[in-house]
């Protein structure tokens, strides 16, 4: 799936059997990989990619050695329109390259960031952020090996599907 | 300056000595009548609540000093779109500590953050309400003698419960005590308290839908009432509400040594025939709370009485 301004036909390259697919390279943004197969298009959501009016490529159940296959995503944008915290979020398990001028300038190692501030709502109608909107979302990781997050408020535990 | 928030915002040795500085006030009242001449304390109720405002007023007169605030959101700011945090930058202004309860769930952690006095959380919805857990511990460890070793029974409304929350959470920090939560499935306690706090830390509990069965096994049984004001649909109200009732025959069935402990006000589920029962601590419990909360603000504002 492309978004458009995506040249295609330059150097990167997945392979999938006999099938070649070329996307081409950035100036400067990041490009997330070993994305879980599948979660990409959520991904693509949850970054508020959609939103973006920059060049966005996803590319689904490419040929991943490691994972057998996988979902990226490139994203050609200002390297500080993003919060790390929200790509250790989203799939801590991906790889993420920050790309400026054309080359790689770090690849952040994700994690479940400890604390989330205005990254997720709490959807508790009884917590205290559901009338003062002022106050910042802050949700607080109280089970890694879950990867539950709670609201700092009302300590309601966050659902996937509450997205 | 320390707010009170959760019942985890105490150690059990802090819990320990407000006790034993509660039991001492108790004891000795006198000693104590002057101990917060000259400072005063807010009560912010948001919700209505007679015995846990009175309480607290009660709980500061006693000690010398005055109060102020308000017994409902209708006599606030709120009215007018104040923020709560906004109204505690103000009290701060005006008094030396703060009880505030309100119907959303974190609005005093918000008011702590923005506060320069104390904050006690006098409950907050269906989440915290930590000088009722103190009340429902310093009545046990009085009258019981211990807070380890006992089998409570928690009978009722688990699911909205903020009492029965906050009362968990402080007794898995005492050893050997068993919980038997007994309530309709529509009321059951909250997945996070049976998968993160008891399944996760080993704590034997069972849950039952009959009170009668498990009556015989208790030290402790904590009723509670079925809170209308947490239900969005009143049929399920109406359904539930006299879901359970304590009368004298099933008192029958219990140990002669159980205490029936309740945050009051009662409601239906415990008959009027169950007073008379010594093993109903429920008013007494009222009095607790009251030293409690003193030895709570004389804490909190540093005050020691030599």
């Amino acid at each position: 799936m492309w978004s458009k301004g995506v040249e295609s036909m330059a150097e990167n390259e997945i392979k999938q059997g006999e099938y070649k697919l070329h996307v081409g390279k950035i100036e400067e943004g990041f490009v997330i990989d070993h994305i879980q197969p599948g979660r990409g298009m959520k991904i693509y959501r949850d970054l508020g990619l959609d939103k973006l009016d920059c060049c966005v490529a996803i590319i689904r159940n490419a040929y991943s050695r490691k994972m057998g296959k996988k979902d990226m995503i490139k994203v050609e944008c200002p390297i500080d329109q993003f919060n790390m915290d929200f790509f250790g979020y989203v799939d801590h398990t991906a790889t993420i390259d920050v790309i400026k001028n054309g080359e790689i300038i770090s690849k952040p190692h994700l994690e479940l960031p400890k604390k989330l501030t205005n990254v997720i709502r709490c959807h508790n109608p009884r917590c205290i952020t559901s009338t003062e909107q002022q106050l910042d979302q802050v949700f607080v990781l109280t089970d890694p090996e879950n990867g539950t997050y709670r609201c700092k408020y009302c300590e309601t535990a966050y659902r996937d599907d509450d997205k | 300056m320390k707010s009170v928030i959760s019942p985890l915002d105490l150690s059990v040795e802090e819990i320990n000595e407000l006790m034993e500085l509660g039991s001492e006030i108790k004891a000795r009242p006198e000693k104590y009548s002057h101990a917060c001449d000259g400072k005063i304390l807010a009560t912010l109720f948001y919700e209505p609540s007679t015995r846990t405002r009175l309480s607290f007023e009660a709980a500061m007169l006693h000690l010398g000093g005055k109060t102020l605030g308000f017994a409902t959101a209708d006599s606030s700011s709120a009215t007018k779109g104040e923020t709560v945090a906004d109204t505690i930058k103000v009290i701060s202004k005006f008094a030396d500590i703060c009880a505030m309860r309100h119907p959303k769930e974190g609005a005093p952690q918000v008011a702590a953050a923005n506060s320069t006095i104390p904050v006690i959380n006098a409950g907050d919805g269906g989440h915290h309400h930590p000088t009722q857990t103190l009340t429902d511990l310093f009545t046990i460890k009085s009258l019981k003698g211990r807070l380890d070793n006992l089998v409570v029974g928690f009978c009722g409304d688990l699911k909205f419960g903020r009492t029965v929350h906050s009362l968990i959470r402080a007794l898995i920090n005492y050893p050997n005590v068993r919980f038997i939560f007994i309530s309709p499935k529509e009321l059951r306690i909250p997945d996070y308290i049976r998968n993160d706090w008891l399944l996760r830390n080993d704590i034997p509990f069972e849950e039952v839908t009959k009170l009668e069965e498990i009556l015989p096994t208790l030290d402790i049984l904590y009723m509670t009432r079925v809170q209308r004001e947490r239900f969005f649909n009143e049929e399920d109200y109406v359904r539930l509400k006299d879901f359970y009732i304590l009368d004298k025959k099933k008192m029958d069935l219990a140990r002669e040594d159980m205490l029936v402990l309740h945050p009051l006000p009662r409601v239906n589920e415990i008959s009027v025939e169950v007073d008379k029962d010594p093993r109903a601590v429920y008013f007494e419990q009222v009095e607790y709370g009251m030293y409690i909360r003193m030895a709570l603000i004389l804490k909190l504002l540093e005050i020691n009485v030599e």
